[in-house]
């Protein structure tokens, strides 16, 4: 098999919330013969407050990166873990397509941008993709059967459509597709695009408990006994708040959130701890331990 | 030789950005122009009268008008030169409105424009030549395509005018969606008690002849004299002996067959009779689930028929046509409403189609009449319909109102209450829009006294949880966000043109728009006509429509079939190509380029030439263009009078270079 090889962009939540999404990605990637190699000296993509207050000073942000990563020989993408990174890094890519736009921008440059930008996808695309259902279900070695697992894509992975440009922005599949290569069953879950509170949780509390509660209740009725994200604040609300959001709606989910390349990394034979498990606020201990015996 | 020049004001629409006194006097000066003058509505009784009088008067030997596009006015002028004793022929149009007054505003370069088409139609008209219409006899047979209302109603109208009606259906029997209804608005009676009796009628008729289980192949031919091939499908059955006894379908084996006809909620047997009324009411085999086809096992329908009407060897059978006059009414198709992912894109069992809970109401449909839910057979207690799914929706490619909608929800709320007295019925949608006779009371009925809960808001998503659906949506009237739990969600799925319509136009050779609906003639004017003469629209295949809408359009279309049959010859158009035996080769190019198939060979002392069938020649012109010769020329446009009006265009642009 040749190797693919991407510019890589952790983003700021890889280094710190969500370790073990970088940390399982990197040994997933690896497994699966794909090189990362990190752009150098990248830094804050824009998130949340850049593009709402000035989509300039957003777009120059993601076009340092972009431009670092163009330094990097031999690679035909940048991929990223965090879909609001990936939101970022896209949506300046596009917009710079446009000469007004990409003039503006480079006014606030160092290194401004020139000629072509390497495509930018997520991991999880690349892996859907690049890698294909068929070579990962050939490299799984210990399935993970019996465990019934809630897909929960977020709401800005693929959307809006015309930028993100994968899977169905309404009924997305790529992660029922890889829970099912991995041997899991597919828990029935309709709020696969919802809005988890997302930054909320800061400023109104309420918002996420509301909001992702509704996720856990409908995990729950449809006896997930987890679920798996592809986003690290989604990831982090479902998780870490989920004790405030039981205190808060009355109920007691205890339902471990995985990150999709953790349990690719424990389908392909990683350890528990090699995949980060133990950052888990919600310990899968107990239901990885049933899935076993 | 005299031409006449006539500036039409016609009131500002021209008047306004064109100086046309100034243009009437610059026409003055050309040469072979021996009067022109200025009017104000060319085409009201007074300006022809003006045209006529200047004709005889001055003795002119032709007339310019410059004035609104000749597919408004130009047969009009036309027949006013003839009254003037003039060959009609002798007549061109300058369109100065189209193409000067209405698309730009400033005055001096649209007069200059002007006065260039008045030029280019004056050196075109110096050289014109008598034209004279030949006289055809006419073939006074009908063809009918799709037998839905519309249809239906075309072909009875026909056929009481004693013309002789082919019937040409794609399914196995006629009623087209009128005959999947369970009850019509806004009188809320038995769609199939009303409908049957015609369906009956044309079985009946002696001038009809049907065609089901039928497509077209081909059409040849032109107004009056239309050759038609006729594509029987095999339907396994020989019809001429099956009596619809029905012996057959009890004893199928193979009951799990998509049912067509109720919209594939519930099966039915491999060999069947769509429903009871159907008409022609004869059996026909699914091939794709009959066992015997699969297998070769089974035959027992062969075996139970009492009349051995059951021949599994049946094949496709071409019968060919002659007709004058063929009306198109094949309907429409339901869009492909499974992009609507956030509804479920047909994965939750419980969110179906308007049509197909049209089929649970009825009582011959899958469940004689009880709603049921599709997952588990339960009576919904609330059921939510979800409007303009798939129209007046951009995000999909359909931004067109659907029109008939608003109406069926409002009666499909009204019967669930009916069926389910304790049941809730949610509406969600866009606008009312309901502007027929007694429509706006009927959709008020639905709310104020079936209690029907009208909400104004698109629905974002909707969801399975615990056995019931939410559906949430936006409530834009309270400026909030709605849930609503269902155990029904019927989604009421926008029109668009029947699936192939847009094969079968090129066959007619119509105009299609981009959503498989046929293009009238004239979107006001001239409603059911189409572009190619004899060719006639009538119901759902123009755009979606009601049923009375169908209906009125199903004898519109029969009333012009009959007028254009009134006469007992028609007359061709003389604008037509024709050859120059000296000059062609007989290389036969034009031949190969007509797409109407209008040129033959033939052989004049002994050499081979193109010969022009002028009845098929549309007058396209292809044929001049390709000939190495100049050979084949298109009378009325010829290679000559086209070169004039570039020389008097580019004149004027010498003039200015020069000047
Ligand atoms: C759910 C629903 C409920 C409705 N309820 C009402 C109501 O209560 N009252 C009302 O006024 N209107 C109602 N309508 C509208 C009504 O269905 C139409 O107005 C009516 O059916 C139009 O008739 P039609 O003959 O033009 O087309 P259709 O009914 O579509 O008939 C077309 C026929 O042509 C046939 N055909 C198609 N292609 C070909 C081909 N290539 N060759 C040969 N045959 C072909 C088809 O098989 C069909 O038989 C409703 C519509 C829907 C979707
Ligand atoms: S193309 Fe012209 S020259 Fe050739 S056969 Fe036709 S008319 Fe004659
Ligand atoms: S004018 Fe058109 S239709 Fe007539 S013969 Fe020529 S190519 Fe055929």
């Amino acid at each position: 098999m040749t190797t693919l090889r991407y510019a890589y962009y952790p983003g700021c939540s890889g280094l710190g919330t969500s370790k073990e999404y970088d940390m399982s990605t990197r040994a997933v990637c690896e497994a699966l013969g794909m090189e990362l190699i990190d752009i150098t000296d990248w830094s804050c993509c824009g998130s949340s407050p850049a593009h709402t207050v000035d989509d300039r000073l957003a777009g120059a942000l993601s076009a340092r990166n972009l431009v670092q990563a163009g330094d990097i020989e031999g690679v035909d993408a940048i991929i990223t873990p965090c879909p609001s990174c990936l939101a970022n890094l896209k949506t300046a890519r596009h917009r710079l397509q446009k000469p007004e736009f990409r003039a503006e921008v480079n006014k606030l440059l160092e290194r401004p941008v020139h000629g072509d930008i390497l495509p930018v996808k997520s991991v999880l695309q690349a892996i859907v993709e690049d890698v294909g259902m068929e070579e990962l279900r050939y490299r799984v070695r210990t399935p993970l059967k019996g465990m019934s697992i809630a897909p929960y894509y977020g709401c800005i992975m693929n959307r809006p459509p015309k930028i993100m440009e994968f899977d169905s922005h309404e009924n997305p599949m790529a992660l029922d597709n890889i829970l099912e290569a991995l041997g899991a069953t597919v828990a029935p879950f309709n709020l696969k695009v919802e809005c988890c509170g997302a930054s909320f949780g800061v400023a109104r509390r309420d918002i996420v408990e509301r909001l992702s509660g509704k996720l856990l209740n409908l995990a729950a009725e449809n006896n997930a006994q987890a679920m798996v994200t592809a986003c690290p604040l989604c990831q982090m609300n479902l998780d870490a708040r989920q004790n405030q959001i039981n205190v808060a709606n009355s109920t007691n989910h205890v339902m471990p959130i995985f990150y999709f390349t953790q349990l690719i990394g424990l389908a392909l034979g990683f350890s528990q701890s090699q995949m980060g498990l133990e950052k888990l606020v919600v310990s899968p201990r107990e239901l990885l331990a049933g899935a076993a015996g | 030789m005299k031409i006449g020049v006539f500036i039409c004001h016609c009131g500002s629409n021209i008047a306004g950005t064109v100086d046309v006194a100034k243009v009437a006097e610059m026409a003055k000066s050309l040469p072979e122009v021996a009067f022109a003058s200025d009017t104000m509505y060319a085409c009201s009784e007074p300006g022809q009268e003006g045209i006529i009088g200047a004709i005889k008067e001055m003795g002119l030997d032709g007339a310019v008008v410059a004035s609104c596009t000749p597919r408004m006015h130009g047969p009009t002028f036309m027949r006013t030169v003839a009254r003037a004793g003039l060959n009609p022929y002798m007549f061109e149009m300058a369109n100065i409105r189209e193409h000067v007054s209405w698309i730009g505003k400033d005055k001096e370069a649209n007069t200059a424009k002007a006065l260039d088409l008045v030029r280019m139609a004056v050196a075109k008209l110096a050289r014109n030549k008598p034209l004279f219409a030949k006289s055809f006899a006419i073939n006074k047979r009908v063809l009918v395509l799709g037998g839905g209302v519309a249809g239906i109603q075309a072909a009875l109208d026909c056929a009481d005018g004693g013309l002789e009606v082919v019937l040409v259906e794609k399914t196995t029997t006629i009623g087209g969606k009128m005959a999947k209804l369970d009850k019509t608005f806004p009188t809320v009676d038995c769609s199939c008690c009303i409908l049957g009796p015609k369906m009956v009628d044309v079985a009946q008729h002696p001038n009809i002849t049907l065609y089901a289980s039928a497509e077209v192949d081909e059409v040849n031919g032109y107004v009056g004299n239309f050759q038609v091939k006729v594509r029987k499908k095999p339907t396994y059955v020989d019809w001429k002996l099956c009596t619809g006894c029905g012996a057959c379908l009890e004893k199928c084996p193979s009951k799990k067959s998509p049912d067509l006809f109720n919209e594939l909620v519930g099966t039915t047997t491999a060999i069947n009779i769509p429903f009871p009324q159907a008409i022609p009411k004869k059996a026909s085999i699914d091939a794709g689930s009959c066992i015997k086809f699969k297998t070769g096992k089974c035959g027992i329908c062969a075996k139970v028929c009492p009349v051995k009407a059951i021949n599994y060897e049946m094949e496709p059978e071409i019968v060919t046509e002659e007709v004058g006059a063929v009306i198109a009414a094949t309907g429409y198709d339901l869009m492909d409403w499974t992009v609507y992912e956030q509804y479920g894109g047909g994965r939750y069992k419980d969110v179906i189609t308007s049509l197909q809970y049209e089929r649970l109401l009825s009582a011959s449909g899958p469940t004689g009449g009880h709603i049921k839910r599709p997952s588990d057979g339960k009576e919904p207690k609330t059921v939510v319909f979800i409007q303009c799914v798939g129209s007046r929706d951009k995000s999909v490619g359909r931004p067109y109102c659907s029109g008939f909608c608003c109406m069926y929800t409002a009666k499909q709320a009204i019967l669930t209450k009916d069926h389910i007295p304790d049941s809730e019925s949610y509406v969600f949608y866009m606008d009312i829009r309901a502007p027929g006779k007694m429509y706006d009371e009927f959709t008020r009925r639905a709310m104020e006294e079936y209690g029907a809960k009208y909400v104004r808001g698109r629905v974002s998503m909707v969801y399975p949880s615990g056995g019931r659906y939410v559906v949430r949506g936006v409530d834009t009237l309270a400026g909030t966000q709605v849930e609503v739990e269902a155990d029904l969600v019927v989604l009421a799925v926008g029109a668009e043109g029947a699936t192939g319509a847009a094969h079968l136009a090129e066959k007619l050779r119509i105009s299609y728009d981009a959503y498989g609906f046929y293009m009238e003639s004239h979107p006001k004017l001239k409603p059911v006509e189409t572009n190619t003469a004899g060719v006639y629209v009538a119901g759902c295949v123009q755009g979606p429509k009601d049923i009375p809408t169908s209906v009125a359009q199903g004898s519109a279309a029969a009333a012009k079939v009959l007028a254009l049959f009134s006469k007992d010859q028609l007359q061709s158009d003389p604008q037509v190509s024709s050859v120059d035996l000296k000059r062609c080769v007989g290389c036969m190019k034009c031949a190969m380029t007509c797409p109407f198939g209008a040129i033959k060979e033939q052989e004049v002392r002994g050499e081979i030439k193109a010969q022009v069938i002028e009845t098929m020649c549309q007058g396209c012109g292809l044929c001049t263009a390709t000939c190495p010769q100049g050979a084949i020329q298109l009378q009325h446009f010829t290679d000559n009078q086209i070169l004039a009006e570039v020389n008097a265009l580019l004149a004027s642009e010498l003039e200015e270079t020069q000047g």
